[in-house]
């Protein structure tokens, strides 16, 4: 009853045309954007937004970036995390040299540094493909984390290689409280996000996906390989990079350069594989999933009082025993079922 | 001109190291087409089984040995049965994935059974310069590296007959060059699977104890898996020798980077210089040293 599309007449191309093509998901779209900007804020505790709600948006994003990587141009990637440190620490110095430059444009700066070095490393995509691509990737991580390590220009000359986190400043507004960063944050992700799903629709989306779908094929029938998947992995970056500026001065405060390890990246590719390869509300479920479930185990670890070393162990097991189940159950991850679901809604509540 | 030579035969043994990693995944991934990242996660599997044996039971290496052998195969049949049978004729991507989780469940199951502290663990060979080599052409070199050198050859040539001259070995070729038609003449894909996912276990395991006496057994093991992967890449996936060769190449060419670039540029290169040498060379030659040319049609 409640999701009925019909007599949603579509009587002008414009219409037809829209990111949220179904009346529900538009006024469902619209109430949680509104509970989200004006409730959560309200209500939720400080710990909560600035432990769960921060990092879920900031890895929302970032799984959104490699997505459109993975899930729509087919290039794996494992150096997820090496882009985010680029941005994070690119957007740092540019606040640094450059005085008075507003901070959202140190973001976007921040980006484009990562796409540039996203399209560095994308070169080598142009030969390889799969695994081997994959391999190449971690060159990326390794060597990203080793330059912002060796390079002291980088950190500001700061002994220890950590840096700190300017204060958000906008319009001489301070976001430094956790409800305040947490409005940016969410302000960035959702006008990204909604960026990305037109993205996809277009031309630009279609080539990715023909290229993910058959490169050969593609190339045959004229898309140009080598801009779309050195696009592809430009795009990807920036949206890699401005997430990692997120980390960096709306989660984490003062971070150094090995907290943008593998283990990061790895933890964003489970985003995508759990949320959904190739779509941009499996980003978010999947972050959700990651970013909760450790939240949960330990709260189980802690009810059933089980030491932290078995509790961590327990964490890694299960966080395997997931993947691999999801991977053999739902292959197209949380973003499926919640598909599933709204065919069934459709139809209820008489099934036939 | 010595020290030149000390590194560079320093390099080639450890690259023997990383060739003995490599060549579980060369194994895996030429049979049943699965990249299996977790085989470093099998490697300190191996090793913290074997010296949690040996702890817990208080027995002595050739008493453990088998125990952890055993285990091993019962790991590889249990990999078999619950990941990849119900994963068959999904994408490749899937199957790397899904080892990416297997790599998580394996390191999260060794430590939760014999706890993640770093152990030690003695082999019956030390790891202190080799007295001949030393008097006689006064290079200064680990009896213990000669001797992994000389396990890995042993390994390597055991492999080379199990498939040459076993009915088991040919069934294995035949899985590698088409499961299809190897299905077709009654070859049982998924008892093979299984002999596979065991052998490339016990490799594991030899490779285990050699980095676990050498380096100490701990977490670290883990990440001897992406030091074998630039070796994968310059030697090809499919390629046994490759797997040798692309293990020398890099260890010899790591350490002498590290010895002799690395100063300029502020150390630590020994983590990424693999990969860029691996990339600047796939730029060359995409399917690697001795990998199989790749032709690709719609």
């Amino acid at each position: 009853m409640l999701y009925r599309e019909a007599g949603q007449f579509k009587t002008s191309y414009q219409a037809d045309g829209q990111i949220f093509p179904i009346m529900q998901d538009r006024i469902a779209l619209l109430a949680l954007l509104a509970v989200a900007i004006v409730f959560v804020p309200l209500l939720a505790s400080p710990y909560v937004l600035s432990a769960i709600l921060i990092p879920f948006l900031i890895f929302s994003l970032a799984a959104i970036g490699l997505n459109i990587l993975t899930g729509y141009a087919g290039q794996l990637s494992l150096g997820t995390a090496a882009f985010m440190a680029v941005g994070a620490f690119a957007s740092y110095n540019f606040i640094l040299r450059i005085p008075g430059l507003p901070v959202l444009v140190a973001f976007i700066l921040g980006g484009l540094s990562a796409a540039l070095v996203g399209i560095a490393f994308g070169l080598p995509s142009l030969r390889i493909r799969g695994f081997y691509l994959a391999a190449a990737t971690l060159a990326t991580q390794f060597f990203v984390v080793w330059c912002l390590t060796k390079i002291p220009y980088l950190t500001n000359y700061s002994t220890s290689g950590v840096i700190t986190a300017q204060p958000i400043v906008i319009l001489g507004y301070n976001f430094d409280t956790p409800d305040r960063k947490y409005l940016l944050v969410l302000a960035v992700v959702a006008v990204m996000a909604l960026l990305a799903k037109n993205m996809i629709r277009s031309n630009v989306g279609r080539s990715w996906m023909a290229v993910r779908d058959m490169d050969v094929a593609a190339e045959v029938i004229g898309f140009r390989l080598m801009r779309t998947k050195l696009l592809a992995f430009a795009v990807s970056s920036f949206y890699c990079g401005v997430a990692g500026a997120l980390y960096a001065y709306a989660y984490l405060g003062t971070v150094e350069p090995e907290a943008y390890n593998l283990d990061l990246s790895f933890r964003i590719l489970f985003m995508i594989i759990i949320g959904g390869v190739g779509s941009v509300l499996g980003s978010f479920l999947g972050a959700a999933f990651i970013v909760l479930l450790p939240v949960l185990l330990n709260v189980v670890a802690h009810s059933l009082a089980l030491p932290t070393s078995v509790a961590s162990n327990l964490e890694l097991m299960v966080f395997g025993a997931l993947i691999i189940f999801f991977l053999i159950v739902e292959p197209h991850g949380l973003a499926r079922l919640w598909q599933i679901g709204k065919e069934k809604l459709r139809l209820w509540p008489f099934p036939h | 001109m010595n020290f030149f030579f000390e590194v560079l035969i320093g390099g080639l043994l450890s690259g023997v190291m990383y060739a003995l990693v490599a060549i579980g995944f060369v194994l895996i991934y030429k049979a049943s087409g699965v990249f299996n990242f977790a085989q470093g996660a099998m490697v300190y599997f191996a090793a913290l089984t074997c010296v949690g044996v040996m702890d817990k039971l208080g027995v002595s290496l050739w008493i453990a040995l088998p125990i952890t052998v055993a285990a091993m195969i019962v790991l590889g049949l249990a990999i078999e049965r619950v990941v990849l049978r119900p994963l068959v004729n999904q994408p490749e991507i899937t199957l790397f994935m899904a080892t990416i989780g297997l790599a998580f469940f394996i390191e999260g199951l060794a430590q939760l059974m014999f706890g993640a502290q770093v152990r030690k663990l003695e082999l019956p060979i030390e790891d202190v310069p080799s007295q001949y080599l030393m008097e006689h052409y006064n290079i200064l070199v680990s009896q213990f590296d000669i001797m992994a050198a000389a396990v890995c050859g042993l390994l390597v040539t055991s492999l080379a007959l199990l498939f040459s001259k076993t009915k088991v070995g040919r069934a294995l070729r035949a899985v590698a060059d088409d499961h299809q038609a190897a299905l077709a003449v009654g070859i049982p894909l998924q008892r093979i699977w299984a002999v596979l996912w065991a052998v490339a276990g016990i490799v594991a395991l030899v490779a285990g104890l050699l980095w676990g006496a050498r380096n100490g057994v701990q977490f670290a093991l883990t990440f001897v898996a992406l030091k074998a992967l630039p070796v994968l890449i310059l030697g090809g996936f499919t390629s046994m020798p490759g797997a040798i060769a692309g293990g020398l190449i890099i260890g010899a060419s790591e350490k002498l980077a590290e010895v002799y670039i690395g100063p300029m540029v502020g150390g630590g290169i020994e983590g990424w210089f693999p990969y860029v040498l691996a990339l600047l060379f796939l730029l060359v030659r995409p399917e690697g040293l001795f990998g199989e040319k790749i032709i690709r049609r719609i």
